[in-house]
């Protein structure tokens, strides 16, 4: 047998309500040595079941129906739990997508990275942890001497999500299974951690499997690339041919995705006033500041995009315009008025034209309330409708939002896609009727397809309502495609802003520059050159400093 | 040879017979997982469970077939157990089948999935409501009535002494201990109910007041909370009970409205701890800062807002509250400053015939006086426990 992993055949079903329905119908694969093999679909599309089901793991309620998963010689179906324990970890490895829920907080990190060798005998203590030291270094985490004997709480995000990789490295694994280790990352930290799993893949010679759901990072990590859509495998090819030349229809509209884009609309006129304006604001929470003097104006009918990354003061600006973090300094216009910095002095009309959608729709939308109860109540609150007037007025919604009336007013959230529910949220912010709206990462949490149907509903309710929109985002992509101005924040100062146009053309600010080169392309060659060009030992961190 | 040498023997018997369990079930089902991959110790369990229940059934056939009389007072209490444990499975498991089988579409499904710990407690439940509803035409006796025959043993047979107009005897100055028991379901139970009442809407409306509004309420009231939750609750109750009985008697208030508001200021803390906990976990949601961007109001906050999605916990709260109060009452009563007589009180029954249970090794029957309260008591908790046991397990699976 010449494949590492051969799985064929395999079918998995997930017990819900008391009857099993399938996750994965019939999906075969096979992975050689020192392969790196890319799983993308939607989210419940049965990547990470089937990135599980490679190690002879199920989730509870997850059952194997058939098939047959086949580890260098050992049918792992059949193995004994004895027969697996010797495997896991020590032959095969798993690198989950939230790092910072995974490791165990009360363990300092080397701990935790010399468990495994430990256990399954491979060294002894004090070698594995020069040995971590080592794949820290290769890594390039900063300080790899010491970082291992700190705590999960006391380093970054991506920096956790490298010592992941390590930890799984740790026993020189032959396979390794990557579960989304980037998409919780932003732009600039996950190239940082793209590089690093790349090299020491290649080094070491492990074979992978990467789960993600974007494209462009599969590109530049996998040799091959199959495509899920809802359990069934759609296409399998090399990873240059798949981006090429798609085969089926479905691939191609994943492909697609990223070609949307509105053009920018005319600048407003010099004396024009401003839906908002956001002067000399300067908040803080505590003796902390985290937003320094910014100031920038929102024009009717046009989209203000401001981007960042996490940390970077975009939230907090929402929230002073919004009135929940009142700002120590400053001024905050609506339509040419100052309006009261604190939301609870403000009155309900100067409270109506400001509304707010939410990144995530799942905490956005109260769990024990109807659809038709949730979008009804700004419209009763508001406008007074009662009664059979205000459930005419949520079907009127429901149908703006593309969204059956009959079918959906009496749901619950619950039983709502994340789409569904985000469109839920545009419609209640609708209901108020407002002139502006603040969108908080809006498509972050979707999936391509999904984010794509948004951004083109809200440039629709744009055109037809003539609404303002703030657009929060870090994914340059949605950028681009909506908005019609800009503004670059870091560590909650404005570092630059224009219109688009003039955004994307060069000459950049440094932090914009890195901003844009780090947005992964479908190219698979896009990460070396650009590795290439920045200098391969000053990734991200380094480019940052030279500011 | 001594006690301890046969506990070790019987030990080193059963974990040879479980080493040999699971080896026999492997050979025998060629090492299917459930054998392969069983661990040592939960083979270990297995046989030390099949070796307790024979024990019971052992025991139990022994203590039924033999005529020596002291046999049968050794065991009595033991076959009270066994036939009581028999015969609540099989009212459960009908009760459930019932519920099953009548009923609207909803019930029916809810019955479909209920371990049968849950229906038994439903049923009981249901069953002591009934108790305490009618208790008037249900009881035979009224619970302040006097009759000539005191001390009568329960069982009803007059070889034994006992008598069969009175089912379960009557105590020292010749009342019905049915009759009692009943009413005392109306009296201890509907009291604890209505002080369960209390205590949630204070402790309930406060925590979550806390929770949404912060700041310096919170403070205050969290930290007036935590001095309350300092005092003993039991002695606590008791020294303000002592007060209380002084200002009774002046005012001419019940002494039973003191205790009842008593109890329910003590027990509102803890439910003021989990409203607070609660809320303030719901406060933080997304919904909450869109409702208040809205700029509604605090009630709507709470009651419209925060309330639905807390009332998963605060029942299953209510359900173990109640029976904390309830086991307050009964204590207050067996210390003598509880339900006041006559009125027919569970805790006072155990106190009243308490003696009785120094002749537990000869007559058990004379002895099982006391113990007919007490098991009420302890029924019924049980009862409520698997109810919210249930409703927990449910809730946490956020099956809708």
């Amino acid at each position: 047998m010449s494949d590492l992993l051969e799985i064929k055949d395999l079918w998995i079903e997930g017990r819900s309500d008391e009857v099993w329905n399938p996750i994965i119908n019939g999906a075969s694969l096979s992975l050689k040595k020192g392969e790196v093999l890319g799983l993308i679909g939607e989210s419940g599309a049965g990547k990470s079941t089937l990135g599980l089901a490679a190690m002879g793991f199920t989730r509870d309620g997850v059952r194997i129906s058939s098939g047959s998963v086949v580890f260098d010689g050992i049918d792992l179906i059949n193995a004994s739990a004895a027969e697996k324990r010797d495997l896991l970890g020590k032959r095969i490895a798993y690198v989950a997508q939230s790092a910072a829920a995974s490791f165990n907080p009360a363990h300092k990190l080397i701990d935790q990275h010399t468990e495994a060798p430990v256990q399954h005998h491979v060294s002894s203590r004090s070698d594995s942890v020069e040995d971590g030291i080592e794949l820290y270094r290769r890594l390039r985490l900063p300080n790899p001497e010491e970082i291992g004997f700190r705590y999960p709480h006391q380093v970054s995000g991506g920096q956790l999500q490298r010592a992941m990789t390590a930890m799984a490295m740790s026993c020189r694994p032959d396979l390794i299974i990557f579960d989304e280790p980037t998409t919780a990352l932003d732009v600039t930290t996950q190239i940082e951690v793209l590089a690093s799993i790349r090299d020491i893949v290649e080094q070491f010679d492990t074979a992978a499997i990467y789960i993600t759901h974007d494209l462009a990072v599969v590109a530049q990590m996998a040799d091959r690339i199959k495509v899920l859509l809802k359990g069934d495998e759609v296409e399998e090819s090399d990873t240059r041919e798949m981006l090429t030349s798609p085969k089926e229809e479905y691939t191609k509209s994943l492909w697609a995705v990223r070609s949307f884009e509105r053009p920018a609309k005319a600048k407003v006129p010099g004396d024009a006033v401003p839906i908002v304006r956001v002067k000399n604001v300067t908040a803080a929470y505590g003796k902390v500041v985290v937003l320094h003097d910014i100031s920038f104006d929102i024009h009717a009918g046009r989209t203000v995009a401001v981007v960042g990354e996490s940390g970077s003061g975009k939230s907090t600006a929402a929230r002073c315009i919004t009135g929940l973090l009142p700002p120590s300094e400053g001024v905050i216009e609506f339509e040419g008025e100052p309006m009261p910095l604190d939301y609870r002095k403000r009155t309900k009309m100067q409270l109506r034209q400001a509304q707010m959608i939410y990144q995530m729709a799942d905490t956005a939308l109260n769990p024990r309330k109807s659809i038709g109860e949730i979008i009804g109540r700004p419209i009763e609150f508001y406008m007074g409708l009662r009664g059979a007037k205000k459930r005419e007025r949520v079907r009127e919604l429901l149908n703006e939002i593309e969204l059956e009336p009959d079918q959906y007013i009496d749901r619950l959230p619950s039983e709502l896609s994340g789409g569904q529910k985000q469109r839920i949220g545009i419609a209640r912010a609708l209901a108020a009727e407002p002139k502006f709206i603040i969108c908080d990462e809006v498509t972050s949490a979707l999936d391509q397809l999904v984010a794509e149907g948004i951004l083109r509903l809200l440039a629709r309710l744009q055109d037809t309502l003539g609404l303002s929109y703030m657009f929060i985002t870090h994914d340059l992509a949605t950028v681009r495609a909506i908005s019609d101005e800009v503004v670059v924040m870091k560590d909650g100062r404005v570092v630059e802003q224009g219109s688009k146009v003039e955004m994307f053309k060069p000459p950049h600010h440094p932090y914009t520059d890195l901003l844009l080169s780090s947005v992964p392309e479908m190219d698979p060659d896009w990460l070396t050159n650009l590795l290439a060009e920045r200098g391969v030992d000053n990734i991200g961190d380094a480019a940052v400093d030279k500011m | 040879m001594s006690a301890w040498m046969w506990i070790v023997v019987y030990l080193v018997v059963i974990a040879a017979l479980g080493w040999v369990f699971r080896f026999a079930g492997q050979q025998a089902t060629g090492n299917k997982p459930f054998f392969r991959d069983m661990p040592y110790g939960v083979a270990f369990g297995y046989i030390l469970g099949v070796a307790v229940l024979g024990w019971i059934i052992w025991t139990y056939i022994y203590a039924r077939t033999s005529d020596d009389p002291t046999v049968i007072a050794k065991y009595f209490f033991f076959r009270v157990a066994v036939e009581w444990f028999i015969l609540f499975t099989i009212a459960a498991y009908l009760f459930r089948l019932l519920g099953r089988y009548a009923g609207t579409r909803v019930t029916r499904k809810l019955f479909r999935s209920m371990p049968l710990t849950a229906a038994f407690g439903i049923l009981t439940i249901i069953v002591y409501a009934i108790f305490a509803v009618f208790a008037q035409w249900i009881a035979p006796h009224g619970q302040e009535q006097i009759f000539a025959q005191a001390n009568i043993i329960a069982g009803g047979d007059p070889a034994l002494g006992g008598n069969p107009d009175f089912p379960l005897g009557t105590d020292q100055i010749g009342r019905d201990i049915l009759s009692r028991l009943i009413y005392g379901a109306q009296n201890t139970v509907g009291i604890a109910f209505i002080t369960t009442l209390l205590a949630f809407l204070l402790g309930g409306s406060l925590g979550f007041l806390a929770a949404t509004l912060g700041g310096w309420l919170d403070q205050l009231l969290s930290r007036a909370v935590d001095v309350l939750m300092a005092i003993p609750s039991l002695i606590f109750a008791l020294l303000l009970m002592t007060i209380a009985s002084v200002w009774a008697s002046t005012l001419g208030v019940p002494l039973t409205i003191f205790m009842v508001l008593i109890i329910a200021v003590i027990d509102s803390t803890r439910v003021f701890r989990l409203a607070r906990a609660v809320g303030s976990n719901i406060v933080v949601m997304d919904y909450i800062e869109a409702a208040k961007l809205r700029g509604e109001g605090l009630t709507y906050l709470i009651f419209r807002e925060i309330l639905p999605n807390a009332t998963a916990p605060l029942l299953a709260e209510f359900g173990l509250r109640f029976c904390f109060v309830f086991l307050t009452i009964a204590s207050l009563s067996f210390l003598g400053v509880g339900i006041q007589p006559p009125l027919a009180d569970w805790g006072t029954m155990v106190r009243d015939l308490s003696a009785f249970i120094n002749y537990a090794s000869f007559a058990p029957q004379a002895a099982s006086t006391p113990l007919l309260a007490a098991g009420a008591i302890a029924l019924l908790t049980i009862a409520v426990n698997f109810v919210v046991d249930w409703m927990l397990h449910k809730s946490s699976g956020l099956k809708e």
